[in-house]
């Protein structure tokens, strides 16, 4: 096949959402005022859309748009003299519907041109976010963004994967190692570089008296934020807490740690009373449940299960990698750590997410320096894991989608 | 049994049960006889078999709380197709059963010992001769010979046939290895045991498929009109073709003449204690096991009416913990002890399998075709 023939294959059997078929490549420099303007007015136009309100997370990724926050992001992140690489390649995960528009909007930030490989699943989200893309590349102020912008769906064809690769400066492959096993099947140039983003696991980082502290308002808050990190997505995201870790380091806090546990999970039970427990869900989740203590060769770990909502498993020890540790739709482990360092062995590359309460970031990132971890990527305060940033899974994605000229 | 009380064994032995008309307890009787066995069996399993040990000591399991049989702790099914779980020494496994899965499914995988697949098979004699009124008849079994030629390895088919055919004085194949029809064959069989009544047995699917379709085809159709069908297996490809139940006997009567056809319920964890349909097309727990719909908010036991995921227990498994099983099927209770048919017992009906969940999150999803 000549490249002619190659490229009117791809043409076939792509179908394109919004913007064009084939972007021009026009890179320009990271949170350029014009790309920045263009996406404050999706944030508007995302609000004019009926149908916004009902989706929180589209509603999320417009309120992430407003210029206000773009500007607070350019501060943090662009050092150096930058341009965008050129074209960036991204393939979306079919399961968290708004994540390819964070995607496509980290390339554009970056100063490139994007092809974004959406699910073929159909999700409401993809429409309301591409109908109001489409609605802005009809006005002529961003004729140039619409010639750079390619948001298309197809099935799992490995040709078109092919070439896409071939032509990219950036691929940035969503969905597990599952995923980047298969995308990595298609080569991509020696000069382009890659954003993988593998199967993670994710930790909670707690002092008990900050808990034992809180009124009864605070902890209601504390439960709905834990609540909208694990349940929201399944307790499925990467970014999703499976462990609770009480860090008992004084005698304070040994005492704090009696009544602790049991108030915050009491109000988790709470918080997630409204959460679609679907009978397939509670079928895995018991069954879960029970191979994981059916495995327990040394300890018999104690379980609380609040009703079917919530199963809490208390472990005496961590096994060797604490990434064993997972739950499914609401099935939690916790323990109790005299010592931070304690749990150095036991954090493995797999860990990506720290959510903390009553733990100062700077505790946690000495804890990785002391113990040159290779895990934990990023420290977030719970109810604050799944926002989406520039730094993530231990990538500086703005850093890494763009040239520095040095 | 009842051989080594210390270890915890079988005092209730399963052969008096046997001794019992199958639908002669009424719900009172038959709570007392079967949280006595259960409890028994629930010990019986928790010293012989570790995973099962640990999962009851994880759940906080105490024999001394346990009211009736309705609080032994169930073990989800999957279980059984996720790890190896026996009650019995590698030596002693007589036959072990799986279920049918399709390529790239998991399979369940069931031990048996020699008194455990006996009690089986007693149990089945049991509750099928109630509604057939005798044991054994001429019969033709709806599928083909091939089917159960591989006996080290026994599939929820296969041990489904071989369990029926005990009830077969003589039997044919009605389908041939290429899945075909053998009409010569069963013309033959009719001919030769005219005027007898006649069992046929099989695959709810299988039937409709490779029988009915084929029959309707004939210009000389088959008389069964003193024909029993027992059919299992599950609905669920019949729905695809949107074949209700009543159909499907309609169907079929139109077709060969056959007036009884009865529907039955049951899975290879438990094999044996089947739920056979009555005369008034309700599925009939036996004395030898129960079901219990569940809720699945707080698995609280469900209302007459009211859907639930379904609960079995049986009084059968001594060489497998599987005497207390939570399917993924979803049923419903429709009352207990006083179905016209004049059977004691509950009654019910299972409405289907319960919905695989659209799961959200960002791991492995990229769509493989």
């Amino acid at each position: 096949m000549n490249e002619n023939e190659r490229l009117n294959s791809v043409q076939e059997s792509v179908r394109l959402l919004a913007g064009v078929l084939w972007p021009d490549v026009c890179p320009v420099q990271p949170f350029e005022e014009h790309t920045m303007d263009f996406l404050s007015d999706l944030g508007k136009e995302l609000r004019k859309d009926v149908r916004t309100a009902a989706y929180t997370d589209v509603a999320a990724f417009g309120f992430w748009c407003r210029k206000g926050n773009l500007k607070r992001l350019k501060e943090e992140a662009v050092c150096g003299e930058r341009l965008g690489r050129g074209l960036v390649f991204h393939i979306a995960p079919s399961n968290v519907p708004v994540n390819f528009a964070y995607s496509y909007v980290l390339g554009l930030l970056s100063g490139n041109a994007n092809i974004v490989r959406v699910s073929s699943k159909g999700f409401v989200q993809t429409d309301i976010i591409c109908s109001a893309l489409e609605r802005l590349f009809a006005r002529e102020e961003y004729q140039d963004i619409r010639e750079q912008t390619s948001i298309m769906s197809y099935d799992h064809d490995k040709e078109v994967t092919d070439v896409y690769s071939s032509l990219c400066d950036a691929r940035v492959i969503w969905g597990g190692d599952a995923t980047i096993e298969t995308i990595r099947e298609s080569p991509v140039g020696s000069r382009c570089v890659e954003i993988a983003f593998a199967d993670r696991y994710s930790i909670g980082l707690v002092r008990p008296s900050a808990v034992a502290g809180m009124d009864e308002e605070e902890l209601r808050q504390l439960a709905v934020n834990f609540y909208n990190d694990t349940y929201l997505l399944d307790q499925n995201a990467c970014t999703a807490p499976h462990v609770v870790i009480w860090l008992t380091d004084s005698p304070e806090e040994k005492q704090a740690a009696l009544s602790a546990g049991k108030r915050f999970w009491e109000a988790v039970q709470k918080a997630a009373e409204n959460y679609d427990l679907a009978d397939i869900k509670v079928s895995d989740k018991y069954d879960r449940l029970c191979n994981f203590l059916a495995d327990q060769r040394h300890a018999s770990p104690e379980v609380h299960r609040y009703d079917n909502l919530l199963y809490v498993i208390t472990v005496e020890r961590l096994p060797e990698h604490i990434d064993e540790l997972r739950g499914s739709f609401g099935m939690f482990f916790e323990y109790k750590a005299d010592r931070l360092d304690e749990l150095a062995a036991h954090i493995t590359k797999k860990v990506q997410t720290a959510a903390v309460l009553g733990v100062d970031r700077k505790e946690v990132t000495d804890f990785i320096f002391r113990n040159h971890l290779k895990g934990i990527d990023r420290i977030a305060a719970f109810g604050q894991t799944l926002d989406m940033g520039l730094l993530w899974d231990g990538y500086d994605i703005i850093g890494t989608l763009s040239r520095v000229i040095g | 049994m009842g051989k080594d009380p210390e270890k915890g064994g079988i005092v209730l032995e399963y052969a008096k049960l046997l001794e019992y008309e199958p639908y002669s307890m009424d719900r009172i009787k038959k709570t007392r006889v079967m949280t006595e066995r259960l409890l028994e069996l629930t010990e019986h399993h928790r010293s012989r078999c570790e995973d099962y040990r640990r999962i009851l000591d994880g759940l906080g399991y105490d024999a001394s709380k346990v009211k009736d049989y309705y609080d032994i702790p169930m073990m989800p099914v999957r279980l059984f197709k996720e790890r190896r779980m026996s009650s019995i020494p590698e030596e002693e496994v007589f036959k072990t059963m799986t279920s049918s899965g399709t390529t790239g499914q998991q399979v369940s995988k069931i031990f048996l010992d020699e008194q455990t697949a006996s009690n089986q098979q007693l149990t089945l004699a049991r509750i099928v001769t109630d509604f057939t009124g005798q044991s054994r008849m001429p019969m033709i079994i709806i599928d083909c010979p091939s089917v159960i030629r591989n006996r080290a390895m026994f599939s929820a088919r296969g041990a489904g046939i071989l369990g029926f055919s005990m009830f077969g004085s003589r039997r044919i194949y009605a389908l041939d290895d290429g899945m075909k029809l053998n009409l010569d064959g069963i013309r033959e069989f009719l001919e030769k045991y005219k005027g007898q009544k006649i069992l046929l047995f099989g695959f709810t699917f299988m039937i409709w498929q490779y029988f009915y379709k084929e029959l309707c085809k004939l210009e000389e159709p088959l008389d069964l009109s003193r024909g029993i069908l027992i059919h299992g297996g599950g609905w669920k490809k019949l729905q695809n073709e949107a074949v209700s139940k009543a159909e499907f006997k309609q169907r079929l009567k139109d077709a060969c003449g056959i007036e009884h056809v009865m529907d039955y319920y049951g899975m290879v964890e438990q094999t044996g204690c089947i739920y056979m349909e009555c005369e008034c097309g309700h599925l009939h727990a036996s004395i030898y096991s129960d079901i219990i719909p569940r809720r699945m908010s707080d698995f609280s036991p469900c209302d007459v009416g009211e859907k639930g995921v379904l609960q079995v227990v049986s009084m059968l498994p001594e060489s497998y913990p599987g005497h207390s099983i939570l399917t993924e099927d979803e049923g419903v209770l429709l009352g207990e002890d006083d179905c016209p048919c004049g059977r004691l017992g509950k009654y019910f009906e299972v409405s289907g399998r319960i919905r695989n969940a659209e799961v959200r999150g960002c791991s492995d999803t990229y769509e493989r075709k």
